[in-house]
């Protein structure tokens, strides 16, 4: 008995570690270093279980390292892929601190880049000094805006926010094919739903253009670095940081000790629509020049799953955004080279989150690498 | 001193009722002008709704209504319901008031799009309740689980296994083999949610979260690194409909409700064994007691780990029977992500539904309703254009949530591991 009261208590503990986002060296490189090569261990078996022979999944391998980090394309795709994850995933972060489950990033995406392409589009006379800016912060404010119908509706009626930030996000693809087929946005001479495309002006300058003009990674990258810095700043050196984590802590002790709950929700979720539509202004002004339908692919989506990876810690989620970045452009050379479809890093990420989420399980797997008194008795 | 504080708290309490009653007659009268603003004007000739379809036994008289003077009666009911509500701001009739609104905002939508016009309408109650299914079961599986307080954001990814083994497995064995094994998986899921949560206490919505990328990785993977090549895996054998004898010539119910595929059985039958089995049965009582107040329950001896275990389970199973719909119950074959976020729309429906099997399969109705509606609408070429078609059942939700959901609770426990002593 007493062993499993032993067990017990040191699960809590590491629970309590997982929701904090510190650690020590073992949670914050060990864990996750081993959640990954068991992903990827258990990526092999996938294949193998498909009929894709070994020396195919050697060399899928080599491509997904190469692909990501093996030269500098690798590395200006893999940037260029984690730089809209880590900026949705601040926004979901700061909502999750506060105690908001906010699952409409994906709409809080489109919603600002269509916004941002518009602004784009509907000036193109100005210089790039405020025309860049322009764009950017339209898209935050209408990321902030839709996000906060949500906040409002949360704190005014109750409305849980996950249904309405899930049929927030089914109408937000909605507006958006109405929108493209508008004729002032419409790209002319179309007939398929594509907006007009965003001046020169607008676009976040291309970073490496003069060492290979196929090198994507843009400006964005230094949006990213102070959304991180920002976001660290707000939740642990501000009040009302102090009042997002308090309020999601125990909202509760919150409200007796006279934090204002309503206003708190309302401005954590346009927070978090704020960075989501950022991600999405990003995207639209630094990689794909216009908006199409469902030019989101999934970010919002994957944007959960960074953050919770980043255990909602700013730092956590800029690395958790790198590694999906990083997976992700390496993915794509794996599907060139090896004929690997991407999908399987689809697994490969859901598995890397379950082994660093559930730290237990991967102290079972991997014995060694962890301190002796801290491993569960068997 | 106690009583004046509660006296001063239920009157707190009846004035945010009342201002949400004023909402809701404010949200009535607008929904009034709109109709005869736009509905209203030039609206002409008679709209036709075929009750049957030619070769129904029991033929029933195509139903005429006048358009334009049933448009305008509606508005002016609409109007009544929301200036009651605004004066009086009956507290009971908030609820009822906000529903018989948008029943009467659907009819005179569909009187003005069909002046001058015919639709079947038996037709398209059948496609609803088609289009319900899965979004009805993946409620389902939501209640069951939210019971004993496992949030299971994971139905969408039961969902998408329960098609997927469908198709694979129905084209090896056979319709009834994969309909099995669907369900085997999805149980599997289901269980593996609750080995997440409850041995493991890893956060329900990671997990849930997790499940879903999990599963959408594999099966994508599986579909383009297999079923692209070979085809034969995907091609499942789909279960047609089976028409009941007298009652399926029941005019509009009998389509409805009594010509249709296994599926949409299933899935009735299983919301009232649901129903009868949560509330009216010792093992349901003891189900929600764990949902409510696990301590309570764990002191009187009901083991909350493995309630909440054969619960996840169970939800799981069926959530893979509601996965096998899109395959073996409408086309037979796999496509990447083909549940499309059902599993996130039922989710929607069990809050929606008030935790309840039988709210659930409601709300699922008003999607299927919309659903289908917007199919058809696209024969009756309306000026709206069909992108608000579209949203309008999503708008409707967040007006209904924000509107009456305010005071549906759910379980107490909702979401918290539970941790024995």
């Amino acid at each position: 008995m007493t062993d499993r009261k032993q067990i017990t208590e040191e699960m809590r503990a590491l629970m309590a570690r997982a929701t904090r986002g510190r650690g020590e060296f073992e949670d914050l490189v060990i864990v996750p270093l081993f959640a990954t090569v068991a992903a990827l261990i258990l990526g092999a078996l996938t294949m193998l279980a498909t009929n894709v022979d070994p020396a195919t999944i050697g060399r899928s391998y080599i491509a997904l390292l190469q692909g990501s980090v093996g030269s500098v394309n690798a590395l200006s795709e893999t940037l260029t892929a984690a730089a809209p994850l880590v900026l949705a995933g601040l926004g979901l972060a700061l909502g999750f601190r506060a105690g908001l489950f906010n699952i409409g990033a994906e709409g809080q995406v489109l919603m600002g880049g269509l916004a941002a392409v518009i602004v784009g589009f509907s000036f193109p006379g100005l210089p790039a000094v405020l025309l860049l800016p322009m764009c950017l912060v339209a898209g935050a404010l209408a990321g902030a805006a839709y996000a906060s119908i949500a906040g409002y509706l949360r704190a005014a009626t109750g409305a849980h926010e996950v249904i309405t930030t899930i049929m927030l996000n089914l109408s937000s693809y909605r507006i958006l094919d109405y929108m493209l087929r508008q004729p002032w946005v419409q790209r002319e001479g179309r007939a398929d739903p594509v907006s007009k495309s965003v001046p020169d002006a607008a676009e976040l300058p291309r970073l490496l253009d003069w060492l290979d003009p196929n090198l994507r990674v843009h400006a964005g990258i230094f949006l990213v670095l102070a959304a991180v810095a920002f976001v660290w700043w707000l939740l642990f050196r501000t009040r009302i940081g102090f009042e997002f984590r308090a309020s999601g802590e125990n909202p509760d002790a919150a409200r007796y000790a006279g934090m204002r709950a309503k206003l708190i929700i309302v401005v954590a979720m346009a927070t978090a629509g704020a960075f989501a539509g950022l991600a999405g202004a990003n995207q639209v002004l630094g990689v794909l020049g216009r908006a199409t339908p469902g030019f989101s692919a999934g970010i919002g989506f994957d944007a959960i799953a960074v953050a919770l990876l980043g255990r909602s810690h700013p730092v956590g989620v800029l690395l958790a955004g790198l590694l999906f970045g990083a997976l992700e452009a390496g993915g794509r050379q794996m599907q060139v080279d090896a004929g690997v479809s991407i999908d399987l890093i689809g697994i490969i990420q859901a598995l890397i989150i379950v082994f660093i989420a559930a730290p237990l399980l991967v102290r079972a797997i991997f014995p060694w690498g962890f301190r002796k008194d801290r491993r569960a008795k068997p | 001193m106690t009583e004046a504080v509660a006296g001063a708290r239920a009157q707190r309490l009846d004035t945010a009722r009342q201002r949400q009653a004023r909402i809701v007659g404010a949200v009535l009268i607008g929904l009034a002008l709109f109709t005869v603003l736009v509905f209203g004007i030039d609206t002409a000739g008679d709209a036709t709704f075929r009750l049957s379809r030619p070769r129904d036994p029991l033929a029933l008289p195509d139903l005429v209504v006048p358009a334009g003077p049933f448009i305008h009666i509606a508005a002016a009911l609409l109007a009544f319901l929301g200036a009651r509500q605004f004066v009086r701001g009956g507290l009971r009739w908030t609820a009822i008031s906000l529903g018989a609104g948008l029943a009467l905002l659907v009819m005179a939508f569909l009187v003005w799009a069909t002046a001058g016009k015919a639709f079947s309408l038996t037709g398209m109650l059948q496609a609803t309740m088609v289009r319900a299914v899965p979004i009805a079961l993946g409620g389902l599986a939501g209640v069951l689980c939210e019971r004993v307080a496992v949030v299971n954001i994971a139905i969408e990814g039961m969902l998408l296994a329960g098609a997927f083994t469908g198709a694979l497995v129905g084209s090896l064995l056979g319709g009834w083999g994969g309909l099995v094994s669907a369900v085997v998986v999805g149980g599997a899921f289901g269980f593996m949610l609750a080995a997440l949560v409850v041995t493991y206490r890893m956060d329900q919505i990671i997990a849930g979260v997790v499940i879903n990328m999990f599963v959408l990785g594999l099966t994508s993977y599986v579909s383009s690194q297999v079923f692209a090549e070979v085809r034969a895996l995907n091609n499942a054998p789909v279960f047609r409909a089976w028409k009941i004898p007298l009652l399926g010539d029941i005019p509009v119910i009998g389509p409805m409700l009594f010509d249709q595929n296994l599926f949409v059985y299933g899935a009735l039958i299983m919301v009232a064994t649901a129903t009868y089995y949560l509330f009216y049965t010792r093992h349901g009582l003891r189900a929600r007691a764990v949902g409510e107040h696990p301590r309570a329950a764990d002191t009187l001896g009901i083991d909350v780990y493995r309630t909440r275990y054969i619960h996840v389970t169970l939800g799981g199973m069926v959530a893979g029977f509601g996965g096998a719909w899109f395959t073996l119950g409408s086309v037979g074959r796999f496509d990447e992500n083909m549940t499309g976020g059902r599993g996130f729309i039922g989710l929607a429906a069990m809050i929606f539904g008030r935790w309840h099997p039988v709210g659930a399969l409601m709300a699922a109705l008003v999607f299927g309703f919309a659903d289908s509606l917007q199919q058809k609408l696209a024969l009756l070429n309306t000026p709206i254009p069909s992108e608000f078609l579209a949203m309008s059942p999503y708008i409707a939700t967040i007006i209904v949530v924000a509107g009456l959901i305010g005071r549906a609770r759910a379980p107490a426990a909702d979401g918290k591991p539970y941790v024995k002593e």
